[in-house]
């Protein structure tokens, strides 16, 4: 009797131990596939909204950062007057046009005067002064004589 | 269209919500959302633009090609240049689109549909040099105000329409007609629905020439939106910006067309030689019409090296406004002495011109190939940036490209 005992008990444990051998061995594929199947699933969410958060308040309040002394949305280097330009000659146009051409104070008061007479610019007051100061201090007129040098080659094999 | 618009007022505003919108999807797209959405400004996604171009403007857009990018003999939508004075039309309904013919000139106003225009008038494909008036601006010294284009603001496509003087014809003019005018469905950067961004036009004698059309088609499809679709008006040889875009007017004239950019200092250059930033008064200033002789290396690009003994071949394209080119010269030593080399007659009058050379160098060293061309009328190209004028027109200085024998 106590032989039989003693047999049906190791048989019952080597059907257990193969079966969890079986286990193991449909486990660690499975593991080496989905290596994060076990771990909590609600962690990434977690995750997740802390970045989106850190998203939403860069967005919202970061409009207008400035980094490497550029601010980042228009391209214009840092300066005083900056904000003033931002808020006042870019919402018709793009700050694009204003980053390729180069004008001394004339010029640029002209070019206002222009813009108010036939697209729609509103008086600047005080402003104006502090834009064409920004202008020129911060992109000032380069002389290129008759013709320049060639530049910024980008040399390759033929 | 309008769903641009949204993602546009979105980024100032609430691109917050937006996000916060998406991510309920919950992925790990977040690290790259933003650029996937403004992805739809994207100029090169939008308008099939090839990667090298250049944003010059982005309200309006302002894109030019590089010299390179130029090569192929007739021009593909994706090197064409773009320059736009105002905001692209949104949605154009193509079986409302109609032409009107009017102005103190014209016999009897008339309005056209397209299908009428399409049906009634003769077809006629041209190949039509289009450069801007402006290109080149960026050598002016002092410099001149607008867009520094370089080199790449002119293309050479080929363009299916209907003759502009079939048209006019048809509506009848009068005998006191001097000039037309166009007007088109782009709207002003300020918003002000009463202002024209641009509205230009050309001479009579221009008007009726046999190759100024009003093209449907662009390279055999469709005009792409940004270069005017489904109406443009093709006045090759002359600036660009006589070419209006989204057309739905034009109007005979009894007097020079006094239409927004047609006065003061746009496309208008001193009727006589001033000095680099000599202020010039209005009455002296008269309107660009025949662009003048130019030419492009469109291969090899810039910045080329090869070994000593190998030769260099080059190609390119060159053109004369009104006029045709006769001669084509390259120059390896800056100018001090020119070889001829070959030119092709145009496909058509106003279509750009192919050249090409092998050049031998004579030793190692850096090496500048200079291409010169030559009119009908035996005007050349100058080495050097031509005449200041105040907004920096009309420069058409020899175009060159580096090389390094090695």
């Amino acid at each position: 009797m106590l032989k039989e005992e003693d047999l049906k008990k190791s048989s019952r444990l080597i059907r257990i131990l193969s079966g969890l051998v079986i286990l193991l061995l449909f486990f660690i594929p499975f593991h080496l596939m989905f290596p994060h199947f076990f771990e909590l699933k609600s962690a990434p969410e977690v995750v997740l909204t802390a970045l989106v958060k850190d998203k939403i308040t860069e967005i919202e309040v970061d409009e207008d950062r400035i980094e490497n002394g550029i601010h980042i949305k228009t391209g214009f280097v840092e300066g005083e007057g900056l904000m003033v330009v931002v808020n006042n000659c870019t919402s018709c146009h793009s700050s694009k046009i204003i980053l390729q051409n180069r004008m001394n104070t004339d010029g640029w008061n002209a070019t206002i005067k222009w813009m108010q007479e036939t697209q729609n610019l509103w008086g600047l007051g005080v402003n104006q002064e502090i834009i064409v100061n920004y202008l020129v201090t911060n992109y000032p007129v380069k002389n290129k004589g008759r013709r320049e040098n060639l530049s910024g080659i980008d040399w390759y094999e033929l | 269209m309008k769903r641009r618009d949204f993602v546009k007022k979105a980024t100032l505003s609430s691109f917050a919500t937006l996000i916060g919108a998406e991510i309920v999807f919950g992925s790990n797209l977040l690290e790259n959302y933003v650029p996937l959405a403004l992805d739809e400004s994207d100029p090169f996604k939008m308008y099939n633009k090839h990667k090298d171009m250049v944003v010059l403007n982005d309200k309006p857009w302002n894109i030019e090609a590089k010299a390179h990018l130029l090569d192929s003999k007739v021009t593909p939508n994706s090197a064409m240049f773009v320059r736009n004075n105002g905001l692209v039309p949104n949605n154009i309904d193509v079986k409302k689109w109609t032409l009107t013919i009017d102005g103190e000139s014209v016999v009897s106003k008339k309005t056209y549909t397209l299908t009428e225009l399409k049906s009634k008038f003769k077809e006629y494909t041209y190949q039509l040099t289009l450069e801007c008036g402006g290109n080149g601006r960026s050598e002016f010294s002092p410099p001149a105000k607008g867009n520094q284009w370089t080199v790449g603001a002119v293309h050479c496509a080929s363009w299916t329409g209907i003759r502009l003087k079939d048209v006019l014809e048809d509506a009848g003019i009068k005998s006191d007609a001097v000039y037309i005018g166009f007007h088109a469905a782009d709207s002003h950067l300020s918003g002000d629905p009463k202002k024209e961004p641009i509205s230009r036009g050309c001479p009579m004698t221009k008007a009726l020439q046999d190759e100024t059309i009003l093209a449907f088609k662009m390279n055999g499809e469709d005009i792409p939106l940004i270069h005017g679709y489904p109406l443009r008006l093709v006045a090759g040889g002359w600036p660009a910006s006589v070419s209006g875009k989204w057309l739905n007017r034009i109007s005979i004239r009894n007097k020079v067309h006094d239409g927004t950019k047609m006065t003061g200092t746009a496309y208008r250059v001193p009727n006589h030689p001033v000095a680099p930033g000599e202020k010039v008064k209005d009455e002296d200033m008269r309107i660009i019409e025949s662009m003048p002789i130019k030419s492009l290396i469109t291969y090899p690009k810039s910045g080329a090296m090869l070994k000593k003994g190998k030769l260099l071949s080059i190609r390119g394209h060159a053109w004369a406004g009104e006029l045709e080119v006769v001669k084509m010269e390259y120059s390896i030593d800056f100018g001090a002495t020119w070889i001829d080399c070959t030119v092709e007659k145009p496909v058509n009058r106003l279509a750009w011109q192919h050249f090409e050379a092998k050049i031998s160098f004579p030793k190692k060293g850096y090496y500048e190939v200079w291409a010169k061309a030559t009119d009908s009328e035996g005007v050349s190209q100058p080495m050097l940036v031509p005449g200041w004028n105040p907004k920096g027109y009309l420069n058409n200085a020899c175009h060159r490209i580096a090389v390094k024998v090695n």
